[in-house]
């Protein structure tokens, strides 16, 4: 057992136990900064997969930007008298059902190593030149199209937040 | 120095995160932390694809990844305005208090 192997299987159980975090601790702030931490451990397991830009896009994006809006809303709204309600039985029982099937149905298949779906064919070798030349040259279209989705999100947030929606 | 870390560790790890994600949206009642468990399925699926690009040794996969994490910044800008507007007009962030459309 190396190095990679003892990384991968720390930041995988941590991971994890950060997700459980996420869902059971009952204040919001909580659960936003597991959240964070989350995100860094997944950020962790781009680089063990050598994928050290998206590594580095994670990061920023994610840990930086979505959740600092995250903490910025839940900060605004002030949420504190609906911490005390208590779980609905119902979902507990149908949200754990349907997660300890997907599990289950994962165990089934996973049981066997997936052999047709790793090919190996490509050349790729995880440099960062390879990812980021196809953006400009093969896929440039769906990357204009994402700089136009953005203006879109951004014009029809501020007409969201408008006090009078008319 | 090889690894023995397989497709099927990445992929069960994954399965296993996107399940934490799916009972989070079931079980809670606050929106912002449905939202977050949504976060974390978007996050899920993002692992598998690094995971398949990695040892099927194409790009493809990393560049999707990229596009999904572009794409669920503006998704996150819209929906949190989508949920301080619900705010603003309800005073409740619960998924039991908001119930206009049920039958």
């Amino acid at each position: 057992m190396n190095v990679h192997d003892i990384l991968f299987w720390v930041f995988s159980i941590v991971m994890l136990a950060c997700g459980a975090l996420v869902i059971f601790s009952r204040n919001p702030v909580t659960s936003a900064m597991f959240l964070i931490l989350l995100f860094f451990f997944m950020a962790g397991l781009f680089v063990l997969l050598e994928a050290f830009f998206l590594a580095a896009i994670q990061v920023l994006v994610y840990a930086g930007a979505v959740m600092v809006l995250f903490l910025f809303v839940i900060m605004l709204l002030n949420i504190k008298a609906s911490e005390r309600r208590k779980f609905n039985v119902l979902a507990v029982i149908g949200g754990l059902g349907v997660a300890v099937a997907f599990v289950w149905e994962l165990a089934v298949v996973l049981r066997r190593p997936v052999q047709s779906l790793t090919t190996g064919a490509g050349e790729f070798q995880g440099g960062l030149q390879d990812v980021v030349r196809p953006l400009f040259t093969k896929y440039m279209l769906p990357f204009e199209v994402t700089a136009l989705l953005l203006l879109v999100s951004m014009i029809g947030v501020v007409l969201l937040s408008k006090k009078d929606l008319r | 120095m090889t690894s023995a870390i397989t497709l099927n560790d990445y992929l069960a790890i994954s399965g296993l995160l996107f399940a934490l994600g799916i009972a989070g949206v079931i079980i809670r009642r606050n929106v912002l932390v449905i939202y977050m468990a949504l976060e974390m399925n978007l996050n899920a699926a993002n692992l598998a694809l690094v995971a398949f690009s990695k040892f099927n040794k194409l790009p493809e996969g990393q560049i999707l990844v990229f596009f999904i994490i572009a794409i669920a910044a503006a998704e996150v800008a819209v929906g949190l305005a989508i949920i301080v507007a619900l705010f603003r007009r309800n005073q409740t962030v619960s998924v039991d208090d908001l119930k206009t459309m049920r039958l």
